[in-house]
């Protein structure tokens, strides 16, 4: 075995024992961690894939911002230990759901045309560059718009959450 | 397992994190050899300014700085947004930094505004 495959699979098996171990970890607070590592390990498979943008994409936004909610999420919540997220009731719902996933998957698996490149082709290219390119060029509106829908994500939260704070400084007061 | 060859670029980052991983277990480990291992009750509680803790350290946090937590992803994202710009800056040159300066201009009246709707403010 290479060494590129025995990181691979070193990354692949992170990324699948700490998924597990986020739903079975009995404090969130370590869910929240396993799920770094999870998140860590897909940027990884994302760099295997030369898809370096979406690499780099994973480790700030999901590393660096979505965990960053989620900890903060708990952060606020009441109960972080001895949590239990296993409902007997729920284990029929759950397998239905996960086996329409799985077939979904396995369906998209097969039957896509998937494009395999031989030779000299097969060598992958960081993707980067392009991307920039045809940001900048091409699809410079589109871009554009993206600063708009960023601008109203971001004046959507301040209203949203200001409103809240104050419901809940008038509440104390009462 | 189809062929893939990671850009050489990432080399150095294997490397990084080989190192850092192997920097942290072997201090760890040759400071447990050296140091005395002499466990007590009152040494393994968490120390708090000397006086014993009278409650659970952990508390909730207002719901406040959740807003602080969503406006750095959003900025997060703008950041990422700048990272395929920076590559192909020596190309587009004049051209791309109009570009994202209009870009980077949109966001700014948002961060005016969070500014002045005090959303920054730590009372």
């Amino acid at each position: 075995m290479e060494l590129k495959e025995i990181i691979f699979f070193i990354l692949a098996t992170a990324t699948v024992l700490s998924g597990w171990l986020v739903v079975s970890l009995k404090n969130i607070i370590h869910s929240a961690f396993a799920l770094l590592i999870t998140f860590f390990g897909v940027g990884g498979l994302f760099v295997y894939l030369s898809a370096d943008f979406l690499a780099a994409t994973q480790i700030l936004i999901y590393v660096g911002g979505v965990m960053i909610l989620v900890l903060f999420a708990i952060m606020l919540s009441e109960k972080v230990y001895n949590v239990s997220i296993f409902h007997a009731s729920k284990i029929l719902p759950g397998l239905l759901v996960l086996g329409g996933v799985q077939v979904v998957l396995l369906r998209v698996m097969i039957e896509s045309p998937w494009r395999i490149r031989a030779g000299a082709d097969s060598v992958m290219r960081p993707t980067t560059e392009i991307l920039g390119g045809l940001l900048l060029n091409e699809y410079l509106l589109p871009f554009e718009v993206i600063s708009v829908l960023l601008l109203a994500a971001l004046i959507g939260a301040v209203v949203l959450i200001r409103k809240e704070v104050k419901r809940r400084r008038e509440g104390a007061c009462l | 397992m189809p062929e893939t060859i990671i850009p050489a670029g990432y080399f150095p980052i294997i490397l990084f994190f080989v190192i850092a991983l192997f920097f942290g277990l072997v201090t760890l480990f040759f400071g447990s050899l050296i140091r005395p291992n002499r466990p007590s009750v009152e040494k393994l509680s968490p120390y708090e300014c000397g006086n014993p803790p009278f409650m659970d350290s952990r508390s909730r946090v207002f719901i406040r700085y959740y807003l602080v937590a969503v406006l750095f992803v959003l900025f997060d994202l703008e950041a990422v947004f700048l990272y395929p710009w920076a590559v192909v800056y020596h190309k587009i040159g004049m051209y791309g930094l109009v570009e994202m300066l209009l870009f980077i201009v949109i966001l700014l009246v948002g961060y005016a505004y969070a500014w002045r709707k005090g959303a920054l403010e730590w009372d």
